[in-house]
């Protein structure tokens, strides 16, 4: 455990001097936050009646009782906390991509596997080291967002939906679980490439299945409710069991050594 | 302290290290000189438990390779080949992190030690980035010493120096073998080996040979001593050879030079002789052959045989 903390302190402490990886730590969670606000102070009064017709019918179904400029709302906050759920996937593929991509490059990996630690303490140091700045970064934003959500001028059932079961999946264990893959992701990219951009340029496809829900959404494929959350929490839960052993099968000393390009 | 017992590593077809078998006492300085290439830092990475063997076994301090690593990590120190410092940290923050790695009980009293020892304290809160590259290297030993290791693993620690950093990682070295531990020193530097290891084995791919400097240099020319004079008459050289203890003479400018046994005997009687023909001998010393010539030789043995 001591090693750990001491490896995460030495991620935190090196990785934040990376100017790259502070912009995506540090902007991305302020136009995920801030975007979506304004959006909302920007549509507080109009009259949408006619915008609504516009919503995918699967949807306008789902808003139920709700006023039309409400429902509105609601598919506009939703389409833009998917949006949100991209920190979790992007911050840390960002920082892991530079944490090992970089300690390849400067061959500071050997010393530190000649230590007494074994690969799996080294493999958990630096993924929390990349995930929890990742979840507590989504963690804050949403919080920032449900205060400020009613100043902006949300609509009390805009205000309510926040609440409700799918977005406290979504932010409190899909958006760990998403941490966890862009991780194990971007270790086994970056055990394949020699440059910490292309690794993180490359690790950034794990967007992709996040981008099919918002697409689904907005062309009414698909609505997102607490249901479709856990069948995407379940289908995380997978991929992370798959790609954490495929992560700790790639990051044993011989093969960090001798395979790692 | 060190044991290996045909120890082999390849790499897909490649054979790196092929049946390495030697043994290094306790307190030893074992130069382990070889070309690039040759397989040595292979054999470190397998001494030190970062890569495994293909074949054969090894033990350190007692410990088994393969079955103790963890233990083994714990307990030996080493400088990797390049020194892999994290650049935007400092020097004290680069040690502290290994110290806490290595689970010293003293984290800031170790760090300040060697820190201190190498010459680097007024510099500790720099970047390591901004170190020199002997400063680099000095911090790299400073690493590898923290968690005071009996054993420790140097891979080529002045390739790359400029000589007077060279030098103070040397004198180091030597005091590092003076406190007792330890060293296995890989090495391309045949007068860094000469000068500070007790034993050196030739290596490539194999193990050619192994033995003392003084005995490297004496099983592959024999003793040679050279007289000095002031004025050189190429009879002289006919008349040494004259003598029944002469295996050879030759005239090089004005020194002869002499193939002898036991000089401590022979050299009387050979100044005895070359005074009677005239000879003025201003000096009398034993030959000493480079160790490069013998490395050479080696290697060019080798290559002639292998291929
Ligand atoms: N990971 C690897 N994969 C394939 N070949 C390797 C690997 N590491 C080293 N080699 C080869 O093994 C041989 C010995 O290399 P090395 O131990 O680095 O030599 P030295 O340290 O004596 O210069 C070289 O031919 C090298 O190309
Ligand atoms: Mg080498």
């Amino acid at each position: 455990m001591e090693r750990i903390l001491t490896i995460i302190d030495k991620e935190w402490a090196e990785v934040f001097k990376n100017r790259i990886v502070l912009f995506t730590v540090g902007f991305m969670p302020l136009m995920f936050t801030l975007m979506p606000l304004a959006i909302l102070f920007f549509s507080r009064n109009s009259d949408m009646s006619g915008d609504v017709a516009d919503l995918p019918p699967s949807f306008r179904a789902a808003c139920g009782e709700m006023s039309a400029g409400a429902c509105m709302q609601v598919f506009l906050v939703n389409q833009f906390l998917l949006l949100f759920m991209m920190m979790p996937l992007i911050i840390p593929v960002a920082i892991a991509a530079y944490s090992i991509v970089g300690e390849k490059t400067t061959r500071s990996l050997e010393p530190l596997l000649a230590t007494p630690i074994t690969t799996i303490e080294l493999l958990t140091a630096k993924s929390l080291a990349a995930a929890i700045p990742a979840i507590l970064a989504t963690w804050i934003c949403f919080a920032v967002f449900v205060i400020a959500a009613p100043i902006v001028g949300a609509a009390p059932p805009v205000v309510a939906s926040l609440f409700n079961p799918m977005w406290s999946l979504a932010v409190f264990v899909a958006g760990p679980l998403m941490a966890i893959m862009a991780v194990n992701f971007a270790v086994i990219v970056s055990s394949r490439v020699t440059d910490p951009r292309t690794a993180e340029q490359t690790s950034a496809v794990i967007i992709v299945p996040l981008l099919g829900l918002v697409f689904g959404q907005l062309a009414g494929v698909i609505v997102l409710n607490a249901q479709l959350m856990l069948v995407v929490i379940s289908l995380l839960v997978l991929a992370d069991v798959g790609l954490i052993y495929l992560g700790a099968r790639l990051f044993q000393r011989e093969a960090i050594l001798t395979k790692w390009k | 302290m060190i044991h290996v017992e045909s120890l082999t590593k390849k790499f897909g077809a490649l054979t790196a290290v092929d049946s390495l078998t030697l043994d290094v006492a306790e307190g030893e300085v074992f130069g382990f000189l070889g070309p690039n290439g040759a397989g040595k830092t292979t054999t470190v990475r397998m001494l030190t438990c970062l890569i495994a063997p293909t074949d054969g076994r090894a033990t350190i301090g007692g410990l088994t390779v393969g079955r103790d690593d963890h233990a083994i990590r714990a307990r030996v120190g080493i400088l990797t080949e390049t020194p892999g410092m994290y650049d935007r940290l400092s020097a004290e923050k680069n040690l502290t992190i290994f110290a806490k790695l290595y689970g010293v009980k003293d984290v800031a009293g170790q760090v300040d030690k060697y820190l201190r020892m190498l010459g680097l304290w007024e510099r500790r809160g720099d970047e390591a980035g901004s170190f020199s590259k002997g400063m680099r290297q000095k911090l790299a030993i400073a690493r590898a010493l923290l968690h005071e290791p009996k054993i420790l693993f140097l891979d080529e620690p002045t390739s790359g120096l400029d000589p007077e950093a060279a030098k103070l990682v040397r004198d180091f070295i030597a005091e590092l073998k003076s406190e007792g531990r330890t060293i296995f020193l890989c090495t391309h530097n045949l007068d860094e080996a000469d000068r500070l290891c007790g034993r050196i084995g030739i290596f490539r791919t194999r193990l050619l040979t192994v033995d003392t400097p003084a005995n490297l240099r004496r099983r592959l020319y024999g003793r040679k001593v050279v007289f000095h004079m002031k004025r050189l008459d190429p009879a002289w050289a006919e008349a040494a050879r004259a003598l029944p203890f002469v295996k050879e003479a030759q005239a090089v400018d004005s020194r002869l030079i002499v193939g002898l046994d036991e000089p401590e005997e022979q050299n009387p009687i050979l100044v005895r002789r070359l005074v009677e023909l005239g000879a003025e001998v201003q000096f009398v010393g034993e030959l000493r052959h480079s160790l490069e010539d013998i490395y050479l030789n080696f290697i060019r043995q080798e290559t002639g045989n292998g291929e």
